[in-house]
């Protein structure tokens, strides 16, 4: 609960600060529906050679687009800001005002940044991913859904800790923003699922850079092809990931000395 | 002339130097120029998997050659001008630049070939390894190949006069970043980066005959593998050089407008 509210007020503050820019909307909205046009499109080229592609139908690809979009809106909405906050605040010296505050700092910087109109991403993608399922119908079922839910969850949570862990490098490392924007160009891959790639490459995408778990295994969720061996892998990544980026982050704190003092 | 030639030259020193400082944005930016061709060839290559071998006369091995060489020619093309301007305009660096007794564009254009002599080894290794990974079809004509010199030459400089260009909408509007993006998807469309043009429906072909997109990555692309006849390569090059007297022009006519309502907002 407290988190929900601690969330809320970041939030209102992203609506606040951003008020004064309002044709931002128009501009953020303008470039989504572009990059997404040029997906769709891309998909369109595809398919008008074949009719499924190493067993994917052109719906279900649509539907891993949506869900694409939707990840990469969150993680342009909250996570990718807060994080680069979080980086300039330990070189700055300004994380102390962080860690003094009464309540959990991991928390605190997770959240600290809001970049409301990455809100246009969400909304697109959640709307391309609405069609795909109507397109779908009959075949997503109750037990679809939920896998997908979960899969959903899971995949989020791997994302956030991979990107708490890299931040957290901070502490050691000066340049940390460029393993920052290699993560993000490489998220790019994120839109086709991993199954298409060769074997190395699809390695590095699910364990290196973990976004098969936060597109392609929705997706497949959707599709009614996810087994519960991969659901319960998913989880228990998520698991570990998010103990290990906590532990990571504590070291981290352990070793900062509020350089600018 | 020759002083022409020692600004080429110490620009060359001063962006060598400056690559060596900001080494990690080499391998940022080599990252991204590897990952998108390799996207879309593995893409094409499931394709062709799922319709038994060949899709438009494309094998997998087609795609292969393709899209590594598309990725090799639109990295010796490639300009990053169209980001740098708005921020040289917003924070006012321009400014000293216009001191100069030498147009601006001479240090950009020095930049970038310095940049390419830097990076194209790491890229050309990177070719070889994908080489061995997805086993292109690749059969060199020998006149293409002499051809193919000339033809990315004038590629590189309709690329960068369309760019530069396009890159000093800055002087009117720091928020190019929309402008960048229908750009870059006119670009992936028309130029042959999401698929070989042969492939795309006929209007997009058309469209792509007039825009100079074609013109800077998929012809020369096409011509190295061969897969033109030499009337169209004339007829390619008939283009680039009217593509290039538009970019000359065009761009002379925008510096000069941009100059009268730059305001070097950041100084």
């Amino acid at each position: 609960m407290r988190v929900l509210r601690l969330l809320f007020v970041f939030w209102r503050i992203g609506i606040l600060g951003e008020l004064s820019y309002r044709s931002n909307f128009f501009f953020h909205l303008f470039e989504s529906v572009l990059e997404l046009g040029t997906a769709l499109a891309g998909l369109a080229v595809v398919f008008s050679y074949t009719s499924t592609l190493a067993g994917w139908r052109a719906d279900e690809i649509v539907a891993l687009v949506g869900i694409y979009f939707l990840v990469s809106g969150a993680i342009r909405l909250v996570i990718q800001p807060s994080m680069e906050s979080l980086i300039e605040a330990v070189h700055e010296g300004t994380l102390d005002f962080t860690l003094t505050k009464p309540e959990d700092a991991q928390l605190l910087v997770s959240i600290q940044r809001v970049e409301i109109w990455s809100i246009t991403d969400i909304a697109l993608g959640a709307g391309v991913l609405a069609v795909a399922l109507v397109r779908l119908g009959a075949s997503v079922g109750i037990l679809e859904a939920a896998s997908f839910a979960a899969a959903l969850v899971a995949g989020g949570v791997i994302v956030y800790s991979f990107w708490l862990m890299l931040a957290t490098l901070a502490f050691w490392f000066v340049r940390v923003e460029n393993m920052l924007q290699i993560f993000s160009s490489m998220y790019e891959a994120g839109r086709w699922p991993v199954s298409f790639y060769p074997r190395w490459l699809r390695f590095m995408l699910t364990f290196l850079i973990p976004v098969a778990f936060a597109t392609t295994v929705p997706a497949q969720a959707l599709a009614g092809r996810l087994t519960w061996q991969t659901l319960a892998g998913a989880f228990l990544l998520a698991a570990a990931l998010l103990v290990m980026s906590r532990v990571f982050w504590r070291i981290g704190v352990r070793r900062y000395s509020s350089a600018s003092s | 002339m020759r002083g022409l030639a020692d600004i080429y030259a110490q620009q060359f020193k001063v962006t060598i130097a400056s690559f060596l400082q900001y080494r990690a944005a080499l391998v940022i930016w080599l990252i991204g120029h590897v990952l998108e061709p390799l996207i879309y060839l593995v893409v094409w290559t499931t394709v062709s998997r799922s319709t038994e071998g060949s899709v438009g006369g494309f094998t997998a091995g087609d795609f292969a050659a393709y899209f590594i060489v598309l990725m090799v020619v639109n990295h010796m093309t490639y300009t990053w001008i169209m980001y740098e301007y708005e921020y040289r305009v917003r924070q006012g660096t321009l400014s000293p630049d216009l001191l100069r007794p030498v147009h601006p564009i001479h240090s950009d254009i020095a930049d970038n070939i310095t940049s390419k002599l830097i990076t194209l080894p790491g890229m050309l290794a990177i070719a070889v390894i994908l080489g061995f990974i997805f086993r292109p079809a690749f059969h060199p004509v020998p006149w293409a190949l002499a051809a193919f010199v000339p033809v990315v030459l004038l590629a590189f400089l309709v690329r960068f006069f369309v760019e530069w260009t396009l890159a000093l909408a800055a002087f009117w509007t720091t928020r190019v970043s929309a402008l960048n993006q229908m750009y870059f998807m006119a670009m992936l469309f028309f130029s042959g980066q999401i698929a070989p043009l042969e492939l795309l429906p006929h209007p997009v072909r058309v469209i792509a005959f007039v825009l100079p997109f074609r013109w800077t990555v998929g012809f020369p692309t096409e011509l190295l593998l061969g897969r033109l006849t030499p009337v169209q390569v004339l007829t390619g090059i008939g283009m680039q050089a009217a593509w290039l007297m538009a970019g000359l022009v065009l761009m002379r006519l925008v510096w000069r407008a941009g100059l009268k309502v730059y305001t070097a907002v950041g100084a």
